[in-house]
């Protein structure tokens, strides 16, 4: 018998909207932040990702890197790894591309009031928490201490970086940047994120952690959290698979039980200390 | 729903001119969609009467193996062949949205107003699986929607199994359970119809029918008990799930992965398997471009590409991501089985890969090392 | 009271805390505090490794010079890290240049009054070895992180 389906919304999920780049800037080679509009878009929750088009190339899933609170820019940050987001990356000021979104169960950043805020992000992975860290000092005074732990590849590869010093000069917030690889002219840390951790000032029991980079970076990091005592539930990561609709349907980024585009791409250590752990999964 | 069983209608028994006389008056306003002999296999095209219908044919399958021969008189005595009604209702390509002149529209919800004629319990069975995963949010397809809406379901209950059934294990049939309009059972030369929803009753009103008798009604019962009775395969589904997802590294993974050729021929015949790819068409003479969706295997490389390479790159994880999906996953996804044991995805197999011999053995190997 | 604030300074140090009094008071005994003003070394590549330094404030800088290439940090070591792990094993020479990135406040083991200790009482070169031991696979462990370069272009 037929689906009784006739008060469904027949709009398709999967058209874009047509956003304009309203802003462009080249953070370091090889990535760029848009700031963009887009008609009828109504703001996102941090952690959440759009699916970004070029047309007549394809589509991708990209963090929203802006504040939550300015709703009317929506703004993304990418780095040039393929035909799409190469294509995007040459996009000029004017122009426009493709926008579906936002998708994603967001960080819960709001739940963490309260409590100490320990944000590690590694590469790349600064851009997903930058919407935190915008909501944190925004709202600082409805957190205890707040650190953040970054590490990148090498310093000319360290992102936002006037706004890392803007944040330090705040003194309210603890930032600590290392890089794997230094080059002569850079005083500060050397070696793996973790490696901050041990100078880093949290109450564990009363710490929410959020971690964004490449998966073996967040396992690690992960590790070195509940060593220090986070609890695995207070520990969140965002995950990244092949996504090609972001919305729960076209099945390419499951791992394990989950849909990483609506069950995360924000899910718990506790979600996905088994998951991680398999070799392809 | 619109469309619940109505319980004053009481049986009643169709002769193939009863029948012809049902695919016209489906075929009024919709287009009749059911099994025809082709190529040396039953798929399914549009049929316009009994004539059409393969009927004194059924097939003989095994692992890797598909057969038609002459038996019988049945026009359904053939179990179930390649093809799905997804290929209906979930086409293997759809477009999506057409893009140019700086502007993007969206290709318009789909209209086809489909009659199904002949599916079979473990059929119906997915079809209610692809009606979770489409349908059931957060996110729709709405050409999914739009055609599952509109479909009229007229099910066989199957009076004879085929070699690779298992439906029975998986709780699905021989007998259709009720999401169709109308179910058929063959009789003799006649057919058992019951309608299930009142559009069903309706239109089994409008056609020439005779009241069933009793002996009617113990005729199909029969029927149905001697295609369970033929069953062949079983899926052992008890703690399954747990055990597949808790032994991602068994050996077995490695034996099958070795047989495998990742074809994708069980994805693509499977009446569950959804995924699809986003494509993107350009044309050579103008900016206009055009995203599609077309149906994507799990057994492909790119269908796990993140940047940098496959999130599964050999045989084993591919084999093992699609059967732990089916058996396990499905269950943590959905809140049910993705597989409806129809069996198609072992008879279609180049290698005979059987997904019940494959779930048994890493039930055995487990429970003989006492775990 | 010297030695006892001593003792105090070195229990108060991750390396050490919950080692016991004796211990530690054996341990200590081999210990001093010493200080490093920014861009001073702490010791040179080729140097005999004759101190063990438990880092209290400051972060030092562990790297290797090349010609051309100035001198390449590969490490950096903050309050409450370890450096220099060659005392343990022979040839009981540095490797790389350690250097104050800022003001340093540490303790300084010999290295020679702790390799007798630990030979003299092999209890306190099992305890002393379990306490350098997490350093030191720890170490190898960043430095295989570092060189899997997991925040490079892939492919």
């Amino acid at each position: 018998m037929a689906h009784p389906v006739e008060q469904m919304d027949m709009t398709d999920p999967m058209v874009p909207t047509l956003a304009r780049i309203l802003r462009k800037r080249v953070e370091i080679p090889g990535v760029v932040t848009f700031e963009l509009e887009a008609p009828g878009w109504q703001g996102f929750a941090p952690g959440q990702f759009n699916m970004l088009s070029l047309f007549g190339v394809g589509e991708i899933a990209i963090s929203v890197s802006g504040y939550d609170a300015e709703p009317d820019r929506i703004v993304h940050t990418i780095r040039d790894v393929g035909a799409t987001s190469h294509g995007l990356s040459l996009l000029e000021e004017g122009d426009t591309m493709g926008l579906r979104g936002p998708y994603g169960v967001p960080w819960p950043v709001a739940d963490a009031a309260g409590r100490d805020v320990v944000v590690v992000a590694g590469g790349l992975g600064l851009a997903p928490v930058r919407p935190i860290l915008y909501h944190l000092l925004a709202n600082r005074g409805d957190y205890g201490k707040v650190t953040l732990l970054y590490g990148a590849r090498r310093p000319e590869e360290i992102l936002f970086t006037e706004e890392l010093g803007q944040w330090r000069a705040q003194l309210d917030m603890d930032i600590e940047v290392t890089v794997d690889h230094a080059s002569p002219g850079w005083h500060g840390h050397v070696g793996v994120v973790t490696t901050l951790f041990r100078g880093a000032d949290f109450s564990p029991d009363t710490t929410t952690a959020f971690v964004c980079g490449p998966e073996i970076m967040m396992r690690f990091a992960a590790n070195a959290l509940t060593d220090a005592g986070v609890a695995a539930d207070d520990i969140y990561l965002s995950m990244e698979r092949n996504m090609q609709c972001g919305i729960g349907l076209c099945g390419h980024c499951q791992l394990g039980p989950y849909f990483v585009c609506k069950d995360g791409p924000v899910f718990t250590w506790g979600q996905m200390r088994r998951v991680m752990t398999v070799k392809e999964l | 729903m619109t469309a619940t069983a109505t319980k004053d209608v009481t049986p009643v028994v169709l002769s193939h001119a009863g029948l012809d006389a049902l695919i016209a008056a489906l075929a009024v306003d919709r287009q009749v969609i059911g099994p025809v002999r082709r190529d040396g296999a039953v798929v399914y095209e549009p049929v316009s009467s009994v004539a059409d219908l393969p009927r004194g044919w059924v097939d003989d399958q095994a692992g890797g193996t598909y057969r038609m021969r002459r038996e019988g008189d049945r026009l359904f005595g053939y179990t179930v062949g390649p093809s799905s009604w997804k290929r209906f209702l979930h086409p293997p390509k759809q477009v999506l949205w057409r893009a140019g002149d700086g502007a993007i529209t969206p290709e318009p919800i789909a209209k086809e107003r489909f009659a199904f004629l002949g599916v079979r319990g473990c059929e119906l069975a997915a079809i209610a699986v692809q009606d979770k995963v489409f349908l059931d949010g957060p996110y729709r397809d709405p050409h999914y929607a739009a055609r599952r809406a509109a479909a009229f379901i007229v099910a066989v209950n199957c009076t004879r199994a085929g070699g690779t059934c298992f439906c029975v294990s998986m709780e699905t049939g021989p007998k259709a359970a009720p999401g169709y309009d109308i179910a058929l059972t063959e009789i003799g030369g006649e057919l058992l119809a019951e309608a299930g929803s009142d559009a069903g009753g309706m239109i089994l009103s409008a056609v020439p029918t005779r009241p069933a008798t009793q002996a009617d009604l113990d005729a199909a019962a029969a029927g149905i008990a001697g295609a369970e009775a033929q069953m062949g395969r079983a899926i052992n589904t008890e703690g399954l799930a747990d055990l597949l997802t808790d032994n991602p590294d068994h050996p077995r993974w490695d034996v099958v992965a070795d047989r495998c050729l990742n074809c994708a021929n069980c994805t693509m015949v499977c009446p569950t398997c959804f995924c699809t790819t986003v494509d993107e068409v350009s044309a050579l003479d103008s900016d206009a471009t055009t995203r599609e969706s077309r149906w994507a295997s799990c057994f492909t490389t790119e269908f796990s590409y993140v940047h940098g390479g496959a999130v599964r790159p050999g045989a084993k994880s591919r084999y093992r991501q699609w059967m732990t999906h089916k058996l396990g996953s499905w269950w943590d996804q959905f809140d049910m089985s993705g597989c409806t044991g129809c069996g198609r995805c072992v008879t279609w197999c180049p290698v005979g890969i059987d997904i019940t011999e494959e779930a048994a053995a890493i039930r055995s190997d487990l429970e003989a090392e006492g775990g | 009271m010297a030695i006892d604030g001593l003792e105090k300074i070195v229990a108060g140090h991750d390396l050490f805390a919950g080692l016991g009094d004796t211990f530690l008071s054996t341990v200590s005994g081999c210990a001093t505090n010493v200080r490093f003003a920014a861009d001073e070394y702490l010791f040179h590549e080729g140097d005999a490794a004759q101190q063990i330094y438990l880092i209290r404030e400051g972060h030092v800088s562990l790297e290797i010079a090349a010609p051309g290439q100035g001198r390449m940090a590969f490490q950096s070591a903050g309050p409450q890290s370890v450096v220099g792990l060659s005392w343990l094993v022979p040839p009981y020479r540095w490797t790389y240049d350690a250097r104050a990135r800022g003001d340093i406040r540490a303790i300084a083991l010999d290295a020679d009054c702790l390799r007798a200790k630990c030979e003299a009482d092999p209890a306190l070169g099992y305890a002393v070895m379990k306490r350098f031991m997490p350093t030191i696979v720890e170490r190898l462990h960043h430095t295989r992180l570092q060189m899997l370069d997991v925040y490079g272009t892939p492919g």
